[in-house]
């Protein structure tokens, strides 16, 4: 489990990038809820905590692809596969993320570039 | 309706098919295009794709386990309409009737009057164009840009980042004024000093000197610029000869209502060949951006299987984003309408801040660089106003 942020710090409605490799976007919903899924769109390079939230679906900034922050899953295109969605617990005030152990799905140019820092 | 023919097999094509089969239409439906290539995306094609950084087989828009249940015709070119019974003549002297007709056969690139057909000499629309493009770039050497629009500038950006010695031509006072409107392009202008880019504005370009292979741009002012590779980025003009006399108006592209509907019943038009009337400024205007393409075809769906009956949904304002010099910029709204930008977030030096331009007191465009949360709570509230003007007209 990895200590995120304080719950207190992120009001409903809003978002919080978790600097992890890959990053991860933690989401408060309108309901109360908080979800985390992983913060790069698998479209191309935007940061998903940049994104439009409503409901338990978030809108990507850039092309506006739809994710569904429980499951990860593409509601509207241009995406083609899903994000991973992390389990979050909340303790104490304290947001904890569970990563996924799934590989994620990250766009073409970041894991070209990723792969190039591997290398280097 | 049995049968929904769709002329143009890329991104407005394929959305339109999507639109089709989501809201209920369960007849034949025929997708026609002129490229040999299932749909693909445009916006790497000067970006990623040409930097090397992305397969090809990224490019592809449809997804693997897509049920469209569409008889697709690729390699067809449609050269004509028929309107009485919606018969579309293909240039291999077939024709394919139907009881729908969407109209999503896009723009080509614009070119030089003189010195076509040297070598070294490209424009950048389809695949092929970027596969021959990308080969030319990898004998690197001096690249020419013409023209100061978006797809110039950011094969500048790509090809400087491959080591080339780039120039950018620019008719315009500053690139981008198209677009962005003269105080907004002023702000960006300098991406490319920034990067080594040499940019050349307020000069039309005479003519392309050469053998078998370009040399050299030859500038109106006398000026001539030695090139390896040139290319020529000067907008694109919408693919809709095939339909002149066929009772379907034209006016740049083809003129639409404000929900794709034509002039011709069970005929609609999306995409960057299609001006849709557009109520938050009162004219019909054509817009060539990606979004455009996407969003817009579930109205024009909409139209066509309503017979027009149904009111269409407002249309979001025209919304594009571009990635040049490792920056990203968004823009969305009207540039031509305003008359003062503000900076309201970060500084134009930084390269990373937001603008927005304003009417009177209202705000009629915004821009992001880099800063892609606070543009898109600006790009909703522009949306929220324009549907408040477009009621009040
Ligand atoms: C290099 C490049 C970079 C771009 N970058 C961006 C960007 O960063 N941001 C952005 O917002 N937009 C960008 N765009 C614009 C965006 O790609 C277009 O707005 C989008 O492709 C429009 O889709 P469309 O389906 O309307 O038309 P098109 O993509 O042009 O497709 C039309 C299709 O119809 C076919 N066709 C034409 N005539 C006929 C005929 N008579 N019969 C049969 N088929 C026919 C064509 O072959 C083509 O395949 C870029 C475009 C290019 C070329
Ligand atoms: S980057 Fe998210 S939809 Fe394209």
């Amino acid at each position: 489990m990895i200590p995120v942020c304080r719950l207190a710090d992120l009001p409903r409605g809003e978002a919080f990038r978790f600097e992890n490799i890959p990053p991860i976007a933690v989401f408060h919903t309108d309901a109360g809820e908080v979800y985390a899924i992983d913060d790069t769109c698998t479209h191309q390079d935007a940061s998903l905590s940049d994104g439009w939230l409503e409901g338990c679906e978030v809108e990507c900034p850039l092309h506006a692809s739809k994710f569904d922050l429980r499951t990860g899953r593409v509601d509207a295109p241009p995406a083609k596969l899903p994000v991973r969605a992390h389990q979050v617990v909340v303790e104490d005030g304290m947001i904890y993320v569970q990563l996924s152990q799934d590989a994620p799905n990250l766009p073409p140019c970041v894991a070209h570039r990723l792969a190039g820092e591997g290398a280097a | 309706m049995r049968t929904v023919a769709i002329v143009g097999a890329s991104l407005a094509g394929l959305s339109a098919a999507r639109a089709l089969r989501s809201q209920g239409y369960d007849g034949r439906l025929v997708i026609l295009g002129e490229e040999a290539h299932r749909p693909y995306d445009r916006p790497p094609l000067s970006k990623e794709f040409l930097a090397g950084e992305m397969p090809e087989s990224a490019l592809a828009l449809e997804t693997d386990d897509e049920a469209l249940d569409a008889h697709w015709m690729l390699g067809a070119r449609a050269v004509g309409l028929d309107r009485s019974d919606r018969a579309i003549r293909l240039s291999d002297g077939g024709t394919v009737r139907a009881d729908g007709v969407v109209v999503a056969t896009g723009a080509a690139a614009r070119t030089l009057p003189a010195g076509g057909g040297l070598a070294g000499v490209h424009v950048l629309r389809t695949l092929d164009d970027a596969r021959a493009l990308r080969e030319d770039l990898a004998r690197g050497g001096t690249l020419v840009v013409v023209g100061g629009g978006f797809i110039g500038a950011e094969v500048a950006s790509t090809a400087r980042a491959l080591g080339l010695e780039v120039t950018v031509v620019s008719a315009t006072p500053t690139p981008l004024a198209g677009p962005l409107g003269p105080g907004m392009s002023g702000l960006v202008s300098t991406l490319h000093a920034d990067h080594g880019v040499r940019l050349l504005c307020g000069t039309g370009v005479r003519g392309l000197s050469g053998g078998d292979r370009v040399e050299a741009v030859l500038l109106e002012d006398g000026r001539r610029l030695a090139a390896d590779t040139v290319v020529v980025g000067v907008g694109a003009r919408p693919c809709v000869e095939w339909l002149e006399g066929s009772g379907v108006a034209l006016e740049d592209g083809v003129r639409c209502d404000a929900g794709g509907g034509t002039s011709v019943p069970g005929v609609v038009a999306v995409g960057d060949c299609a001006a849709w009337y557009d109520p938050a400024v009162g004219a019909h205007r054509r817009v060539e951006h990606w979004t455009g393409a996407l969003e817009r075809a579930a109205a024009a769906v909409t139209t066509l299987l309503s017979g027009g009956a149904s009111a269409p949904e407002p249309v979001r304002a025209p919304y594009f984003w571009s990635d040049q010099y490792g920056v990203r910029l968004q823009f969305a709204g009207y540039s031509a309408e305003a008359d003062r930008v503000t900076i309201e977030e970060g500084a134009a030096d930084d390269r990373s801040f937001l603008a927005v331009s304003w009417r009177a007191d209202r705000p009629v465009a915004v821009l992001g660089v880099n800063r892609a949360r606070p543009f898109m709570r600006w790009r909703r509230r522009l949306a929220t106003e324009a549907v408040q003007r477009a009621g009040s007209f």
